[in-house]
């Protein structure tokens, strides 16, 4: 019971790490292998805030979030958008799109060792325990699952009852007839990207408060984002929650009964599985 | 197969000759130039076993760690009890049976899930074999004793990537190469005319993954002390991807020349700022995507075609000989 | 079943069909693409595949090349089941095709294009007979003396060409032509219909989707019209065309 509540409550911040990019790739259409390092950079953001300025990590959410929109609106724009441009086909862009989120992720990752070193960073939010069915937990862990939840909701209910939300949606599924029916399919994809970006943020804000973080440590988010993403079903919010959740409870159970030191082969056993058997995701309609 | 024509003799003789000259480099020098003439011969061979399979299909591949640090296991477990060329040959099977596993679960698919997979096989595999090594044996680290020096490992690479040209050669002139190009071309055209093309994948996946098996294999006696983390050192691939691509992955030689600056520049910036590297490769990698995407061999042809009348190259035609 | 089959819906001429689809169906989603369609093909015989667009005949040709595979039915090659193989087996096993949107491989020459045909199929030719089989192939489409270009030399229905010669340089037992006629103008289509004419005198089996009416009426030995999916009628071309419901599906119902 208690590995089941440890690995529901990691798998909320999974779950919005795995929403950024599936929006990321889904709708922009971009691999984005980058995205551990956003999570990082966000982490660090939070950090400073809260040691330099005592900001409240929750409250510093509003400033991180958007800031990483922004930026990543910039990338999208400046880097990506003349790919998505150049390529005659959806491999060639998905080629392209992996090398240019490689070079950015070697040079984020290199501009945060530059300035934060090697060390791992930590810092002290809530560190209280809280009782779920008689077993103390994190509070910090606790805060951070409910805001995952809040803005998971909060994005699920933009995505399906708003005007744009559907929008972005239409340009998910198909590009080509979003852009005949009136849709910006250039900005949609911009907003769309931007906003995974920001809900990586996001997550990397919320896993500051419980997660002793470095700046090399973003490829393996990323890799878990990555299988996240594809156990959901490429550009399925219900997929990504759920399979977020099975990666959550499969690696506290593995690292709590097995070995800590084999959390990544668990992941990868469910990602065998899921390309074995499913390789559409758990909500994919099967390719014609 | 197809007879060679004069040309590719003449091209060979040529070729033989270049090996041998390198392979007197080390009787000048033993010290640092050998140190880094190793280094370039290493990612010349790791690069071009990676490009005889990434380089027609276009899946790129970041499994180059797991099947190096395969090849290297081998030798430090095996090296107090076994023959050197025969743990040789092990690696060579078992990166191949690796490489053939992953290949039949992933390349059926899009690109993006290879890319993926490989990304954390390195990672996976060192899991694995440290929670092994701490569960169920004496201790982490092995020692390989040999009585190899640097300049014999130089001259096994060395002879190790005169065979990868050559097979790489062989595989362009047989039925397997036409069919990677016209995989490469085309899929739906390359199953519609009767190709495996799963099976093609497959197969030189596990070519590839057996040379850069038994790369890691010869490297083992120069660690001398192994460890999980750099025996599967994720950076490894990411290099090769780097130097391959920087090279141009259309001709086989082509690597060659993403090689030798990228790593004299490598080994110059990690000596002087080692901070800096992270940065050099990320730069490398936009360079790539941006400023040459078909490599510096792929820039240079369009120069000289360029030069040589406004019109595009023709298509380069396969000698066929009746 | 077969024989029942083969007894309803085939001229009497005693020869037994080379190619057999049997109630083959296709479903995207929630979409009947292809709905139960029954259709025997003889040895020799050149067959029309029409229908008004949408009305599935490439899913259908899709289905017999591999492509696709059918939601349920079978299709046979000379009483070998073939549905359900991926397209590569049934390449081999002998049946050939052209693409709709014409699809060369564009950094091959002319010749490794009409080769790539050749090495894989049954004939698996190779090294000299491979090329000189590909030079026999590019005459008897026309393209003699271009060998050596690079495809994106070549004209449309060069390439469109260029195509029929890879499929045929598979020797196989059925052609299947994907619109092979479509966006030709009217002098070049002249040479098309005689080109597609002169495999037929050869011996060739040819499924054919197409939306010419010329092609159809001087060409085709029988017809197999699709509406949404559906056989509406088979038989000789003549007879099809005017068929009431052909009629309809066409140009839609007037008494509506």
């Amino acid at each position: 019971m208690e590995i089941l509540v440890t690995g529901v409550l990691l798998s909320g911040t999974y779950a919005l790490i795995a929403l950024g990019l599936t929006l990321q790739y889904g709708v922009a259409r971009i691999m984005n292998l980058a995205t551990g390092e956003t999570l990082v950079a966000a982490c660090f953001g939070a950090f400073w805030f809260f040691s330099a300025l005592h900001i409240n990590p929750v409250a510093s959410l509003f400033l991180v979030a958007p800031i990483a929109f922004v930026v990543n609106w910039f990338i999208y724009a400046l880097l990506l958008r003349p790919l998505v441009n150049r390529a005659k086909n959806r491999g060639m862009l998905e080629v392209d799109s992996i090398l240019a989120t490689f070079g950015l992720m070697f040079l984020f990752q290199g501009l945060m060792l530059l300035g934060f070193g090697g060390e791992y960073f930590s810092y002290s939010f809530l560190a209280e325990p809280f009782d779920i069915f008689g077993s103390p937990f994190g509070l910090n862990r606790v805060v951070a699952f409910v805001a995952a939840v809040v803005i998971a909701i909060a994005l699920y209910v933009f995505l399906t009852h708003t005007r744009y939300g559907t929008a972005i949606r239409a340009v998910a599924v198909d590009p080509v007839s979003a852009g005949l029916v009136a849709i910006n399919v250039a900005r949609a994809s911009a907003f769309a990207f931007a906003l995974g970006g920001a809900l990586t943020a996001a997550a990397g804000g919320l896993l500051s408060t419980f997660y002793t973080f470095n700046a090399s440590m973003g490829v393996v988010f990323t890799m878990k984002a990555l299988i996240i993403v594809i156990m959901g079903g490429v550009g399925d919010v219900r997929g990504a929650v759920l399979a977020a959740l099975i990666l959550g409870v499969a690696e506290t159970t593995v690292a709590s009964l097995i070995d800590p030191g084999l959390t990544l082969a668990a992941t990868y056993f469910l990602f065998i599985v899921t390309l074995l058997f499913r390789p559409q995701g758990i909500y994919g309609k099967k390719q014609a | 197969m197809i007879r060679p024509g004069a040309h590719e003799i003449r091209m060979g003789v040529l070729a033989a000759l270049g090996f041998a000259a390198i392979a007197c480099l080390p009787l000048f020098d033993d010290g640092y130039y050998l140190s880094l003439a190793v280094n370039i011969v290493m990612y010349v061979a790791l690069c071009t076993a990676w490009t005889l399979f990434s380089g027609p299909t276009h899946y790129i591949s970041l499994a180059t760690a797991a099947f190096f640090g395969i090849g290297t296991y081998t030798v430090g477990i095996g090296i107090e009890t076994m023959p050197f060329g025969a743990l040789l040959a092990i690696a060579c099977v078992l990166s191949g049976f690796v490489a053939a596993l992953v290949g039949l679960a992933t390349l059926r698919l899009s690109g993006v899930y290879f890319v993926i997979f490989t990304l954390g096989l390195a990672e996976l595999v060192r899991q694995v074999v440290t929670w092994v090594q701490t569960n169920f044996t004496t201790g982490i680290g092995l020692y390989v004793f040999t009585e190899f020096t640097e300049k014999h490992i130089f001259w096994m690479l060395l002879g190790l990537t005169a065979v990868i040209y050559l097979t790489g050669w062989a595989i362009n002139r047989s039925r397997l190469g036409f069919a990677m190009r016209i995989i490469g071309n085309d899929e739906t055209v390359a199953a519609h005319v009767g190709i495996d093309t799963a099976r093609a994948k497959v197969l030189l996946f596990i070519v590839s993954g057996a040379f850069i098996g038994i790369i890691g294999a010869i490297l083992a006696p120069r660690f001398a002390y192994i460890e999980p983390p750099s025996a599967f050192n994720p950076m490894i691939s990411f290099q090769v991807v780097i130097m391959a691509l920087l090279g141009g992955t259309r001709r086989l030689w082509g690597p060659l020349v993403g090689v030798i600056p990228f790593t004299i520049v490598f080994d110059a910036v990690s000596a002087q700022f080692p901070n800096h590297t992270s940065i050099l490769m990320g730069l490398a990698f936009l360079a790539v995507v941006y400023l040459i995407p078909n490599g510096i061999t792929g820039w240079i042809e369009a120069l000289v075609a360029k030069l040589k009348g406004g019109e595009a190259a023709p298509a380069r035609k396969t000698r066929w000989i009746a | 079943m077969n024989a029942a089959l083969q007894l309803a819906g085939l001229p009497s001429s005693g020869t037994a069909p080379i190619l057999t689809v049997e109630a083959a169906r296709k479903v995207f989603g929630g979409l009947v693409a292809v709905n139960d369609l029954s259709f025997d093909v003889l040895p020799g015989e050149l067959i029309g595949l029409i229908g008004p667009n949408g009305s599935g005949k490439t899913t259908m040709l899709n289905l017999i090349s591999g492509a696709l595979k059918p939601t349920a039915g079978t299709i046979s090659l000379d009483d070998r089941r073939i549905s359900g193989a991926p397209p590569h087996v049934i390449a081999r096993s002998g049946i050939a095709r052209t693409f709709q949107l014409v699809r060369v491989l564009p950094s091959l020459t002319v010749e490794e294009n009409v080769i790539a045909g050749a090495v894989f199929g049954h004939m698996r030719l190779w090294g000299g007979d491979a090329k000189d089989f590909a030079h026999s192939l590019l005459a008897r489409v026309g393209l003699v003396g271009r060998a050596d270009m690079p495809t994106t030399a070549l004209t449309y229905i060069d390439q469109k060409r260029l195509e029929l010669a890879r499929a045929l340089a598979g020797d196989p037992r059925v052609l299947l032509l994907d619109e092979w006629l479509a966006g030709l103008n009217p002098s070049e289509l002249q040479i098309g219909i005689e080109l597609i004419g002169a495999l037929r005198e050869e011996g060739r089996t040819i499924v054919m989707v197409e939306h010419v009416m010329d092609a159809i009426r001087s060409l085709c030995d029988r017809c197999v019209v699709m509406n949404t999916g559906t056989k509406i009628a088979e038989g000789a071309v003549g007879d099809v065309l005017s068929d009431p419901e052909v009629i309809r599906a066409y140009l839609g119902d007037s008494d509506a």
